[in-house]
């Protein structure tokens, strides 16, 4: 029965999209207030018809309903109850649903906090958005019901794959999706400024919060992902390069250049073109992603035997949404009034280059990520692309931009000069170089590369706190976007300390240790004191039991795990991480060794500023939540509310 | 130099820079493409001496040899095999009779030196390139039984 109810109220919300999709973008064109009034009702029934259908198909994993085929493939009566709610998404049809979910959040988010907008504003980025959930809801209905019933029922389910049954994939789906649909809303706001003719100051000043809080979301979804990856895949690797984790960071790169263009089209009303199109570009990116993810085109943990219809839709989607978004564009765009000159050394230029860069790096691994499957597709052959490709790539684009992170805070809008900056930066540009010098030798070993890589991270802190510094000085109010930008730019530069640190410094030990066996990696010693068996809810495990010395001394006890799950025999690695400030200890299990006494082949990796890493992921998204919270973006601002009013003429010209 | 003449000098470094940019990007590509053959292909002496290549197929029930941390083992796409050789750990899908992916290089000797044995994530999965593998073999043995 919960089965049918969901699928019944799923229906019903196709057809609340559709009338959300229409009546409003009718009533924003004649000008009738009463048909755009149907947005915000229409975007809050869309949303709880869509919770109440994610509810049932939860209620069904919950309930154990093997009747479901979806439930049947997913879960297992052994599951504990917090992973039969994450495995809701961890198929192809539970994650579509949650997508869904995502979306009609959002728009209910707009649709609630979007009171100082004008009504016709509110009624075409609601009307937008609700395209995109018509699209999403009839892929779902026609192809990936995840209500489908299973007749007879299964007397147990086939299980959630063990890699997924993890605190961290518990939420690093929310999340990752909370930042791919969040860019939805990015891109309806360029798209309803450009139905309405409208690319002004207000429009940026409007899309920006969204944007940060898609972007934070999105920030964190990757760090969890990465995360993930680095203790459960039981290897130690945080970065693959892998065509998954390529499809979120390019949305991410182009949505760090879309925050920073907005800013310019908000403050200085100028890049507005290219705002648009950046707004454009990571909405369909996200799309996108969401096609390489989800489609089966590429094979991962992520991706599900699927039928190749479903991925034709998403691809069809995608060229309808890029067709139609370009289009509107070209027939829109020449009537935007430009921005203003500026001078060639200014703020603005060098957000220029930021955006340049990140649409560069972008391209760059779009390229790695789908020439494969392109000649894959054709039939030439099949090759991959190295993830040294990428690392050649990428890293040399990210260096100028550290490099023009600092002056890009300092320097003037419109027009600035060389002498001044020189005069500010130069002791910080120093100090950053020395740092950089002897942060690897206090490290242990020297090397140009660790030696370049922290003078960039020393760069920008150091410039930031003198910023900072500078800036306490002066009277007036210091807006929380301000300390978002600082806290957002340190915690880049920590994520770039933390991987110069564990690429240049890390220690790898592939071994076979038997009980009583000692490795070492100075100053830490390894010793497996022995084995074990334990039981877990539906698995049962080899346990070992390592433990840890500094100089002699005890610190800690590692217990890597090799578990065999019950329902499919699958063996999986349980890596054990003992973490500190300044370094992670990992140690995995792998098989056993014959032989005279009985040995085990293990991971022992010393793994350096691992931490940082994470805590630079963290400062960012901390940094976007104080940049989304600025009063400046507030009904409560006067300011913000006679916006509209101002610059209405200039945009109806 | 005139304004207009600045500009164009501008424009100029731009371009030059975006040229050297995307001539050092598709260098990077081009040298880092790391191309897939079947065990027939590599037995064939299609695949490149002391390039980085990928091959792919089932790994031979029985094959599989431990020394210390140095493994062994044979891939086969049921035409052919090649011996390969791996030192660290074995992902945890690695099965005898299961598919595998194996990237590395090709010794003088016909043994590959695997730098990278490829995990996939389900134990009900076989890596795409290995049923390629597979397929093309089965493929060729029906072409041959056919033709005489």
């Amino acid at each position: 029965m919960l089965a049918e109810f969901g699928h019944f109220a799923l229906i019903l919300a196709l057809l609340v999209a559709v009338v959300q999709a229409t009546l409003p973008l009718i009533g924003a064109w004649r000008g009738q207030a009463a048909w755009q009034g149907m947005a915000r009702p229409a975007a809050f029934t869309q949303f709880f018809l869509v919770a109440l259908s994610f509810a049932a198909l939860t209620a069904c994993f919950v309930d154990n309903d093997f009747s479901v085929l979806y439930v049947a493939q997913h879960s297992n009566s052994l599951l504990p109850t917090v992973y039969r709610v994450a495995a809701v998404w961890g198929g192809h049809e539970g994650s579509l649903l949650l997508w869904v979910l995502m979306l009609a959040l959002w728009t209910a988010a707009v649709a609630a906090f979007s009171f100082s907008l004008p009504q016709a504003m509110v009624a075409r980025v609601v009307g937008v958005l609700g395209w995109v959930s018509v699209g999403f809801l009839t892929f779902i209905l026609s192809l990936s019901n995840p209500f489908e019933r299973l007749l007879p029922a299964a007397a147990d389910g086939r299980d959630l794959n063990p890699l997924l049954q993890d605190p961290g994939l518990v939420i690093h789906p929310p999340m990752l999706y909370m930042g791919y649909v969040g860019f939805s809303v990015a891109f309806a706001f360029a798209i309803a400024a450009l139905m309405a003719g409208r690319l002004d100051a207000a429009w940026a000043r409007w899309s920006r919060p969204w944007t940060v809080v898609a972007w934070l979301f999105m920030t964190f979804g990757i760090g969890l992902g990465s995360w993930w990856a680095y203790y459960e895949l039981g290897w130690g690797g945080w970065w693959f390069w892998d065509p998954v984790e390529n499809a979120s960071l390019m949305p991410w790169l182009v949505g760090t250049a879309l925050i920073h263009s907005l800013m310019a089209s908000d403050k200085r009303g100028n890049f507005k073109a290219w705002t648009v199109l950046l707004s454009i570009s990571a909405f369909s990116l996200s799309l996108l992603g969401t096609f390489l993810v989800r489609s089966g085109v590429l094979t991962s943990v992520h991706a599900f035997a699927s039928d190749p219809k479903r991925g034709v839709f998403i691809l069809m989607f995608l060229a309808l949404v890029v067709g139609f978004s370009l289009t509107l564009y070209a027939w829109r765009m020449p009537k935007v009034r430009m921005g203003q000159a500026v001078s060639l050394f200014s703020r603005e230029t060098l957000l220029l280059a930021n955006s340049v860069l990140l649409v560069v790096a972008c391209a760059a691994v779009l390229l790695g990520t789908i020439y494969p499957l392109v000649i894959d597709a054709l039939n030439l052959g099949k090759l991959s692309v190295g993830p040294q490709y990428f690392n050649a790539v990428f890293v040399p684009l990210m260096v100028p931009l550290l490099v023009i992170m600092v002056p890009g805070t300092v320097v003037r809008w419109r027009e600035s000069n060389w002498g001044e900056l020189l005069l500010r930066l130069r002791w910080v540009a120093l100090a950053a170089v020395g740092v950089g010098l002897a942060a690897p030798a206090l490290a242990g070993a020297w090397s140009l590369g660790a030696a370049f890589g922290f003078s960039l991270a020393a760069w920008v802190v150091l410039g930031s706190l003198q910023h900072i510094v500078l800036r306490w000085r002066q009277p007036g109010h210091i807006g929380a976007a301000y300390w978002g930008m600082q806290c957002a730019h340190i915690g880049m530069a920590v994520v770039v300390a933390g991987i110069t640190g564990v690429k240049s410094f890390e220690v790898e030990r592939d071994v076979r240790m038997g009980v009583g066996d000692v490795v070492t990696i100075a100053p830490y010693a390894f010793r497996l004191q022995g084995m074990g068996e334990v039981k877990g809810p539906n698995y049962r495990a080899v346990r070992a039991d390592v433990e840890v010395l500094k100089n002699g001394q005890p610190i800690e006890r590692l217990y890597p795990e090799k578990r065999r799950y019950f329902s499919t025999a699958m063996p999986m690695t349980e890596a054990a991480i003992d973490s500190g400030f300044m370094r992670d200890l990992y140690v995995s299990l792998g098989d056993p060794i014959d032989g005279p006494t009985p040995q085990w082949s293990m991971r022992v990796y010393y793994k350096p500023f691992v931490p940082w890493i994470w805590a630079g992921v963290l400062l960012m998204v901390l940094g976007g939540v104080l940049a989304a919270v600025d009063r400046r973006y507030r009904a409560a601002n006067p300011r913000t509310e006679r916006l509209p009013a101002a610059v209405a003429p200039e945009g109806a010209a | 130099m005139t304004a207009r003449q600045r500009r164009l000098m501008w424009v100029a470094v731009g371009v030059l820079v975006l040229a050297a940019a995307a001539g050092f990007v598709l260098n990077a590509f081009q040298s880092n493409l790391v191309f897939f053959f079947t065990p027939t292909q590599v037995a064939q002496g299609e695949a490149p001496q002391g390039r980085v290549f990928r091959i792919g197929g089932l790994v031979k029930a029985g094959s599989l040899q431990r020394q210390d941390m140095q493994v062994q083992f044979v891939v086969t796409d049921t035409a052919r095999d090649i011996a390969v050789t791996y030192s660290g750990l074995l992902p945890d899908l690695f099965k005898e009779g299961k598919g595998v992916v194996a990237q590395g290089r090709l010794g003088p000797d016909g043994v590959f030196t695997a730098s990278e044995v490829l995990a996939k994530h389900d134990e009900n999965y076989m890596p795409p390139e290995a049923q390629h593998a597979l397929d093309k073999a089965t493929a060729g043995q029906t072409a041959q039984t056919v033709k005489p």
